[in-house]
């Protein structure tokens, strides 16, 4: 192997790099699901709690493009209730925590979604 | 081991079929995951239905620009609009301007005073040919089935070729945080705003007809704007049409607007 020494060190740096976020969280303590705040008054989401909590972004997703695109602005959930589609006004409405509900598991899982610079939470207004 | 070309290319040509027909199952069943089963979407009981949404404007009764006033406050109200005085950066969704400038095909140095110095409400025109719809690369704007040209500002990526594709000068970009010129309690909080980088304009009220109202300026004109159906003989819009003399901007471009004006 040509310049033998020069290889092997860089490698050795190059790994020792690759798995330093594992040495770095060696011994810390393991991730624990944020305690989210629920809605005190309302027992029932728009779909079961498993689904919701899996799938509640792509559901927005499409509840988007069913309102803006397609004018169906009524969501018939798994369980035959309807539901105005509106992230302001309908999920919103129960989930008035922002601070607590939403943006407590987003930041615990480093997702930073930009919903906010244009709908209102409730407490901000704004 | 010794391939020839031909085989080699059956092996290569079936593995490319294998692995694009499992992306695309794969995907698949990724889009079909996040659909909860037995959930479907409708259009609310309320709505108001239409094949294709127009409005007629008889700025005959409107005396003077104040007059207008009230109906520029229900819009902007209505939709969060920002106010950014003494700047071209103001946002227009329902503004004022005069003949000369509303309708310059109509060239005629010699019109009636009450005409010339009549001030003209100017709002996004619905076409029928939209050329921003053409020309907007990620279809943030599109054309709906009634006819309203409407807005997705989650896609808009701020390129601004509506603006230039517009000939009405019915869009507005926002060079900055809409929110700064909007007060701490916006004054629609059952509406969005919007956010630095986007194009907006007038959405005919898409909103508000999707719950059974009519459009804010329409609801704050006392019946001098109607609003209706274009393809409905029968409407207001069309009755308006058929006893009164209107016009239409810059009608030689073809892009049919849906807005009419009785003068």
């Amino acid at each position: 192997m040509y310049n033998a020494k020069a290889v092997i060190v860089g490698a050795v740096i190059f790994a020792a790099l690759f798995s330093s976020p594992f040495w770095l969280n060696v011994g810390k303590a393991d991730y624990k699901r944020p305690d989210v705040v629920l809605p005190k008054n309302e027992k029932e989401c728009v779909e079961p709690v498993e689904y919701m909590r899996a799938e509640h972004m792509a559901l927005l997703n499409q509840w988007r493009d069913q309102a803006l695109r397609n004018e169906k602005r009524v969501y018939v959930s798994s369980t035959g209730k309807e539901w105005t589609i509106s992230l302001q006004n309908t999920c919103l409405k129960c989930h008035n925590d922002y601070a607590n509900f939403c943006e407590k598991c987003h930041i615990a899982n480093s997702v930073y979604p930009y919903c906010w610079t244009c709908h209102i939470t409730p407490e901000g207004k704004k | 081991m010794n391939k020839s070309r031909r085989s080699f290319l059956k092996v290569a040509g079936l593995s490319a079929f294998a692995l694009s027909s499992g992306v695309a199952a794969l995907s698949s069943t990724a889009q079909a995951a996040a659909t909860m089963p037995g959930s479907s979407y409708k259009v609310g009981a309320a709505a108001l239905k239409a094949r294709r949404w127009a409005m007629v404007i008889d700025t005959r009764a409107f005396k003077g620009p104040e007059d207008y006033q009230p109906l520029i406050d229900a819009c902007h109200k209505a939709h969060n609009v920002p106010t950014i005085e003494g700047s071209n950066q103001n946002i227009k969704w329902f503004w004022l301007d005069k003949f000369d400038s509303a309708f310059p095909d109509d060239i005629n140095a010699y019109q009636t005073a009450a005409i010339k110095d009549r001030m003209f409400p100017l709002l996004c025109n619905h076409c029928t040919n939209p050329p921003c719809v053409r020309v907007c690369p990620t279809q943030a704007t599109y054309q709906m089935h009634d006819g309203i040209v409407a807005m997705d500002y989650h896609r808009c990526i701020g390129c601004r070729f509506c603006m230039a594709g517009c000939p009405y000068g019915a869009r507005s970009f926002n060079f900055m945080d809409p929110r700064k010129h909007l007060p701490k309690e916006v004054p629609n909080p059952t509406f969005p705003t919007r956010m630095i980088g986007v194009v907006e304009k007038c959405t005919f009220c898409a909103e508000r007809l999707a719950v059974g109202q009519m459009p804010a300026c329409v609801a704050a004109s006392n019946g001098r704007i109607i609003f209706g159906d274009l393809d409905d003989p029968n409407s207001d819009v069309r009755h308006a049409l058929a006893e009164n003399y209107s016009i239409r901007r810059k009608p030689n471009l073809g892009t049919q607007p849906g807005v009419y004006y009785l003068i």
